[in-house]
């Protein structure tokens, strides 16, 4: 019963969203307030009935219900509670629910926060908003549907795939698709703006928080992806530059792109053409994402299981989506008026610099994960795109822009002092060379370019909180001043320092693994294996049932110069149901490194593979993206920037005090 | 409309028709560089009493299908019925080369669902696989009366790729 | 030049390896440095039954033959070229995780310094374009305030 109230909310849904996306769009044009008026109370009901759906399945998930296919192919009933809830959304049809439900809960957020927005504005966004949701609803319900039914039902399910019964799997595709789903509110904010001829340093100060929160949720999403197949996959590894991955960095960086021409929009009322492009690029590759992973046409870990008549419809969405998006754009944008001029030496040609070569790194990607498809499809043969490509590739596109971010934020807006700039960063620049210095000669036979991955990072730290330190006048003041001037900056400039700070720790971790060490051997009980330093004793090997699997448990103590350090224990599970075995690490995380310890298939005469691992600096990687994505919640939280996103009405006319920059 | 924004949407024109035609091609299908090269060297040992192995020189003086098979794969059942009829209704030669396999499973396993081969070579550790390219079971290769690779075929055969592929090479070749 | 950019690309792979392997402890050669330049080939080549590993990653059956063939070559004193073509030669380019530079691929290797290139002519014909137009003056902080006031209020 519940399965098919959720089946029929989904229907209303669809008539819902049509009635959303067409009155008040023809409303906002003609002016008609009572049309426009509907777009509020429309997208609020939208959200509640997918909500209904969306509810409809977990419970069908929580209560076992053997009846609904999409139940049995994904659950079992011995599996624990977490991951009956986290199976709704782990197969195709519960996810792309879950997309939808993300699409309508926008939508709510507009209606509800956004009432500083222009009437017209907002009726024209939610009815976008509402088209979209239109096309996925009939995806979902036409090719898709969670709430089939199975005749006869079947005693069990098939149970979830193991990989994925985790608890960071279990969070990062809502993560994820908050993130996507987040730049089709930028994306109907541009499309709305062309519609309307109007782009102005208010357009992208609404823009932005919406902007700003699919960043957000996107970096955690793909942190926590990264995260997971650190620990999880058994092999320390944590970026393989697979497509599905790429899928996901891609509208990652259009949305830092994003992020930072909108910032030239509002100050200077300058890139308007090029940042509603980007709002609408950021969405297109969120779009195609989705492509890639459920149509079939590339090979992934990560694919879902592949339909070409699934990919066929959604390829249909794109083109409507996006290439109508693009025709408006090729129509319209030429009569967006001019901005503001600057010099090449300014805050703002920082601001081209750093989407210039984004836009060169996503090209990049774009093109390394579309290349074999694409030689294929003209008939070039097949040829394999992997890691290496993209690491010698994008990799060297981002070295100068991350020189480069320390340097810009210190420019002046429309002409710049670039000698000043750098003067101010002599001790900055001192302490780098120091770090370097320092990490050479502690790492004096590791690769040279690890060396240089560090002194970047270091550059980028002290250059951030150079900047600061300059803005305060720290050193320069008494101390009480330049305490008040602290208190006086705008958060915006917080989450500025701290999205780039968080950015410099990341890219310390990421050039950590630079030095990883690895011991692969065959161990007995009693037998001790050397790793970096460190000594692990095998100690115990027992089995240990779980919930829905067997397992294998293995005790290590592991010593450093004779002392006891830690104690790793880590398993190997098999799952019945999906006759699966899984590895699951145990890791010792400490601020240098991680020790890292897998247990594989024993002989069955007592001898086991065992594979350890020295990580150095990983944990700087996910509290650097912890850091980066604080600085993002900060800066959303800043006053100036929530017109048109949650924020208490101003009716005072006197601004907030502008330490202007 | 300046030409200049009209670019986006021309490219991305380019980009959905590219995956048009993907949406109809197999990413997992690798082509084989040994088309219309010599097939490679090996000799393998005999499965059966009554069948002889198979070595490279066996490939010349006739049209023959290559098919390699084991006793744990399944897919590989469901071709058999294929390979009896080429080689009885047919009359194809037809050889095997037994993939990975412990030979007396494969003997049971031809046993019970019948010998199509005229010459089995047993390929206990891959080697010879690989030479040939082989990288999943089963795999079938037309070879032409030079010893010359013709035509591969990745995955079990079934009847329409029997009607429309196989059968016409075979023709093809044979001249 | 070649050889020297080929090297860039090695070593920039090799720096940002993450560890990442499921080579097994009886397929190790006892010499260690034919071992890690069997190990370095391994992580170009990519398995052809999963999905986008190399072989060096990978657990499947095929990988291990692979690396067990990578290392028998290097034993009988193959360079590492020649162990790359002998595994290219019976799969085809499929199997190189770093595409070959070869004319189907000049696209593919050229499009990064291409773009960034196309990027700054962009820009300059953009900037050249852009002198043409008078400046307007940034708003005064009291018409900037009007503004905010005005767009509180404002009609579609």
């Amino acid at each position: 019963m519940i399965v098919e109230i959720g089946h029929y909310a989904l229907v209303l849904a669809l008539f819902v969203a049509l009635v959303q996306g067409s009155l008040p769009l023809a409303g906002a044009q003609t002016g008609n307030t009572a049309w426009m008026a509907l777009a509020r109370p429309a997208a609020i009901a939208q959200f509640a009935l997918v909500a209904i759906a969306f509810l409809a399945l977990v419970h069908a998930y929580v209560t076992s219900d053997f009846s609904v296919v999409n139940v049995v192919r994904n659950s079992h009933s011995a599996k624990p509670l977490l991951y009956k809830i986290s199976g709704a959304w782990g197969n195709h049809e519960g996810s792309m629910l879950l997309w939808v439900l993300m699409l309508a809960a926008y939508g709510l957020m507009v209606a509800l926060f956004g009432r500083n927005l222009p009437a017209g504005l907002r009726a024209r966004v939610l009815a976008i908003q509402a088209l979209i949701a239109v096309g996925f609803l009939l995806f979902l319900l036409f090719t898709s549907n969670p709430f089939a039914r199975a005749f006869p039902a079947p005693a069990d399910g098939n149970d979830l795939n193991p990989l994925l019964q985790d608890p960071g799997l279990a969070f990062h595709p809502p993560f994820l698709y908050l993130g996507y789903v987040g730049f089709s509110m930028a994306f109907a904010f541009a499309v709305a703006a062309l519609i309307s001829g109007r782009v102005d340093p208010a357009w992208a100060r609404w823009v932005r928080p919406w902007t700003l929160l699919a960043w957000c949720a996107l970096t955690v999403g793909i942190v926590l992806g990264s995260w997971w197949a650190y620990y999880e996959l058994g092999w320390g590894g944590w970026w393989f530059w697979d497509p599905v991955e790429n899928a996901s960095l891609m509208p990652w960086i259009a949305g830092t792109a994003l992020l930072h021409s909108a910032i030239v929009v509002e100050k200077r009322d300058a890139l308007k053409s090029w940042t509603i492009l980007l709002a609408i690029l950021a969405f297109a590759l969120s779009l195609i994402g989705t492509f890639l992973v459920r149509s079939g046409v590339l090979t992934s870990v990560h694919a879902f299981a592949t339909d070409p008549a699934r990919g066929l419809f959604i390829l249909f969405l794109l083109v409507i989506i996006i290439g109508g998006a693009l025709v408006l754009y090729a129509w319209r944008a030429p009569a967006l008026k001019q901005g503001g001029l600057f010099a090449p030496v300014s805050r703002e040609g920082g601001l081209v610099l750093n989407n210039l070569l984004l836009t060169a790194g996503l090209a990049t990607v774009f093109l390394g994960t579309l290349y074999p498809l694409l030689l294929d499809a003209v008939g070039g043969g097949k040829i394999s795109v992997g890691a290496p490509f993209f690491n010698a590739t994008f990799v060297p596109l981002m070295v100068p822009m991350v020189a480069a971010m320390g340097v810009g934020p210190l420019l002046a807006w429309k002409r710049g002092d670039l000698a000043g700039a750098l003067g101010r960063l002599k001790f900055a620049f001192a302490a780098t060379v120091l770090v370097a210095l320092a990490v050479w000669y502690v790492e004096s036979d590791g690769p040279v370019l690890a060396v240089l991955g560090i002194g970047l990072a270091a550059w980028l730290f002290f250059a951030t909180l150079a900047e600061l330190a300059g803005r305060i006048k720290l050193f320069a003041a008494p101390a009480a001043e330049s305490w008040r001037r602290a208190r006086g900056l705008p958060r915006a400039t917080y989450g500025m320092t701290l999205a780039h700070a968080g950015l410099a720790l990341v890219i310390a971790g990421m050039t950590g693994s630079a030095w990883y060490s690895e011991n692969v051997l065959t161990m007995r009980v009693g037998d001790t294996a050397r790793i970096a330093g460190f000594e692990l004793t095998l100690e115990t090997v027992d089995e240990t049932p779980g919930p829905n699997y067997d397992a294998e448990r293995a005790r290590f103590r592991a010593r450093r110069g004779g002392q006891e350090v830690a104690v790793l224990e880590p398993e190997r599970r098999f799952y019945p149901v999906q006759g699966m075995p899984t590895t699951e690490a145990a890791i010792r995380t400490t601020w240098r490194a991680d020790l890292y310890a897998v247990i594989g298939e024993g002989d069955g005469q007592g001898a086991w593979t065992v594979r350890l691992y020295h990580n150095p600096l990983v944990a700087w990687m996910w509290f650097g993206a912890t850091v980066m994505v604080l600085g993002g919640l900060v800066s959303l939280s800043d006053r100036r920037l929530r017109v048109g996103a949650p924020a208490r009405r101003r009716r005072r006319p006197a601004p907030a005090a502008k330490a202007e920059s | 409309m300046r030409l200049r924004f009209l670019l986006p949407a021309l490219l991305f024109a380019a980009v959905a028709v590219a995956f048009a035609v993907g949406l109809g091609l197999d990413p997992r299908r690798v082509p084989s560089p040994l088309i219309d090269k010599p097939a490679p060297g090996f000799a393998l040992a005999p499965l059966l009493d009554d069948r002889p192995g198979l070595a490279t020189a066996d490939l010349r003086g006739q049209v023959a299908l290559v098919n390699v098979f084991a006793s744990w794969c399944i897919p590989c059942r469901a071709e058999h019925p294929l390979l009896m009829r080429l080689a009885e209704t047919e009359g194809v030669t037809v050889f095997g080369i037994n993939y990975k396999d412990k030979p007396e499973d494969a003997r049971a396993w031809l046993a019970e669902l019948g010998n199509p081969y005229r010459r089995i070579g047993i390929d206990r550790d891959g080697k010879a696989g690989i030479d040939w390219g082989v990288y999943g079971v089963p795999e079938s290769f037309v070879v032409d009366a030079q010893g010359r690779i013709r035509f591969k075929w990745v995955g079990p055969m079934a009847p329409h790729i029997l009607e429309e592929k196989i059968l016409p090479i075979l023709r093809e070749v044979a001249g | 030049m070649r050889r020297l950019l080929s090297l860039c690309v090695l070593a920039l792979t090799l720096a940002l390896a993450a560890p990442a392997t499921a080579v097994q402890p009886d397929e190790k050669l006892a010499d260690p440095a034919l071992e890690a330049r069997a190990r370095t080939i391994g992580k170009q080549l990519r398995c052809l039954v999963c999905q986008n590993q190399s072989i060096d990653e990978s657990d499947a059956g095929l990988a291990r033959d692979l690396r067990l063939l990578v290392r028998e070559r290097l034993t009988a004193g193959a360079s590492d070229a020649e162990v790359i073509d002998h595994v290219v030669a019976r799969y085809g380019d499929y199997v190189l995780l770093r595409p070959p530079v070869k004319p189907a691929t000049y696209p593919l290797w050229a499009a990064p310094v291409l773009i960034l290139a196309g990027g700054i002519v962009v820009l300059a014909l953009a900037w050249r374009r852009r002198r043409r137009v008078p400046d307007t003056a940034p708003l005064s902080d009291e018409e900037r305030r009007r503004l905010d006031r005005l767009l509180e209020d404002d009609a579609p």
